[in-house]
């Protein structure tokens, strides 16, 4: 159970990171919102209109839960990474190291942050999605709701992994850039998977953002390429598994002690 | 009780480099102690143990009877650390940084903007609170951190060169600040590259050079076992230039004279020979340097022991 101080801790450390992504708005909120519009813009009308019905959705309600889910992915982890990676850099890491906060409550902190930051672009997303989508309903909401929070916080832990290995704010940039982009636009955000063949469908069933792309889809849905027991399972195992890792660095107090 | 007690202290750095040797060193309670050395001889390592930013490799470290390694939360608690290089978000307010640090130690948010005002107005950064930190001038940022670091009232204060580019005027009030709080029952460390700080502070001193402890003691006995006093006297202008013999002196400029006098000689041999040479002494005062020469001195001694033997 969390000591008293620790749940102190652990307000102001999400307290300073939501003041930290507020203060910066411009750069962290507002993007996503103009990226997304483009999105819906160029994918759902412009293309969309000429690639018709997707697994019996239009092509626009189709895109619409992966293009919130790729906002989350990308603004959780970029979130965590650069605040992390910033106090690392200003050193300002200290001030929560030499106080008696532990390793848990940190992670927690910073992930926190990453969930408040990636769930306000959720909500703004999906704002600007009224104005492509008619009916926006929604199949499961529990669903819906679990999935967007156990990505965001996956995400966020992959951030602070990140940020403890990382040196320079250029080692930041490489994982989104070269390992989440990829990832998920082959995650399934503008396609189903049953449109590949039997191998292709194999090999896309190894990237585990197509199972939180779709957990999320069939919160809105009700339509999902996988299995719902088995997507969750997944994102679960992965969340379990990532904060594992990130724990025993931080105690070991690789990339932020010496 | 002991504020500190370290014992067998080692870090060896990865790459083989072994900062520190094994070294001991107590404080007591309500101490204002100095550790001195020269560059890269350990003491930032010493410090950085104790406050948990850097492992050790081996020995002990107790702050308050509280075990490095088995009570660190309590440990933690009774510290506050001012490093060396300014170490807060430069983008955040002079306020948010002390009450966040304050959070991190579990006071209360409304306790802590309590303390803030206190500390803030204490140290005189009241005004300037809803700045940003990278708006303060230097000197402002050394304050700042000492206010940080006392929001959560720590028993022991280390301060890593706290007055390092800061104006002499601003220093004395620094000063002033630390030697308040001590008698209030703060401990203190320092380090410091000025000598004249620890000597006017430190009751206590403990010189450090390439990882081992080369002296510790007090302030007044280092002081005692100084032989050589170094005087400088203010001539009255328009006169010859005097000749000391049996003693060493340098004559600086035309009417600045210094005298290197030992201890046991006393002044009265200097004074007679300039009144058999009539030359008129305006004023004479105590060249501020007896640390340093000791330091200087000891730090040499401790390398000439060294290399003797693994000659």
């Amino acid at each position: 159970m969390a000591s008293g101080y620790n749940v102190t801790a652990l307000k102001t450390i999400w307290i300073k990171e939501c003041t930290r992504f507020l203060r910066i708005w411009v750069q962290t909120l507002v993007p996503p919102a103009i990226t997304m519009t483009l999105y819906f813009v160029i994918f759902g009308s412009i293309v969309g209109e000429r690639i018709g019905d997707m697994a019996g959705f239009s092509y626009m309600e189709f895109i619409v839960p992966g293009l919130i889910m790729m906002s989350v992915i990308t603004n959780s982890y970029s979130n965590v990474a650069s605040s992390f990676f910033g106090a690392k850099f200003q050193s300002n890491i200290e001030e929560m190291l030499v106080a008696p906060v532990s390793t848990a409550t940190i992670i927690a902190g910073y992930v926190g942050g990453g969930l408040a930051r990636s769930l306000l672009v959720a909500i703004i997303v999906t704002l600007v999605s009224f104005a492509f989508v008619e009916n926006v309903q929604i199949h499961h909401a529990g669903i819906l709701v679990l999935s967007v929070v156990l990505t965001s916080t996956l995400f966020s832990l992959g951030g602070l992994l990140n940020a403890v290995f990382a040196k320079t704010f250029d080692d930041i940039s490489i994982v989104p850039t070269f390992v989440l982009t990829p990832l998920t636009y082959l995650g399934g955000v503008f396609f189903s998977v049953s449109m590949l063949g039997e191998a292709w469908q194999w090999v896309a069933k190894m990237n585990p953002i197509l199972y939180m792309v779709n957990a999320f889809r069939y919160g809105f849905l009700g339509y999902s390429d996988v299995n719902m027991a088995v997507a969750l399972t997944v994102i679960i195992g992965f969340n379990i598994a990532l904060f594992a890792v990130v724990y025993s660095l931080l105690e070991r107090g690789v990339g932020i002690r010496t | 009780m002991k504020a500190l007690s370290i014992k067998g202290l080692r870090k060896v750095y990865k790459g083989g480099f072994e900062a520190l040797k094994g070294i001991d060193l107590d404080v007591e309670e309500g101490d204002f102690f100095a550790l001195l050395g020269p560059n890269g001889a350990g003491k930032s390592t010493t410090i950085g143990i104790v406050s948990s930013l850097v492992n050790k490799t081996a020995g002990s470290v107790t702050v308050f009877d509280y075990d490095l390694d088995k009570q660190l939360v309590e440990l933690k608690k009774q510290i506050g650390l001012v490093p060396q290089e300014f170490n807060f978000n430069q983008f955040e307010t002079v306020t948010q940084i002390v009450v966040n640090q304050a959070g991190y130690y579990g006071v209360p948010r409304k306790l802590a903007h309590e303390r803030a005002e206190k500390y803030l107005k204490q140290l005189g950064l009241w005004d300037k609170r809803n700045e940003r930190a990278r708006s303060l001038s230097g000197g402002m940022k050394r304050r700042l951190m000492i206010a940080r670091a006392l929001l959560h009232e720590p028993r022991l204060l280390i301060l890593d060169e706290p007055t390092a580019g800061v104006d002499i005027e601003l220093r004395r009030s620094m000063w002033d600040y630390l030697e308040k709080i001590n008698k209030q029952g703060i401990t203190i460390i320092l380090t410091t590259h000025y000598l004249e700080e620890a000597e006017s502070l430190c009751r206590k001193i403990a010189i450090i050079d390439s990882g081992e402890i080369i002296e510790n003691t007090s302030m007044k006995r280092l002081l005692a076992t100084l032989n050589m006093e170094t005087f400088v006297m203010d001539l009255a202008p328009d006169q010859a230039k005097p000749e000391l013999t049996g003693m060493v002196s340098r004559q600086v400029d035309d009417h600045t004279l210094e005298v290197d006098v030992e201890k046991s000689a006393g002044l009265n041999k200097v004074f007679e020979q300039l009144n058999e040479q009539n030359v008129k002494v305006l004023s004479m005062r105590n060249k501020a340097n007896r640390l340093e020469e000791l330091f200087v001195g000891l730090v040499e001694k401790g390398r000439q022991v060294k290399e003797h033997k693994h000659g």
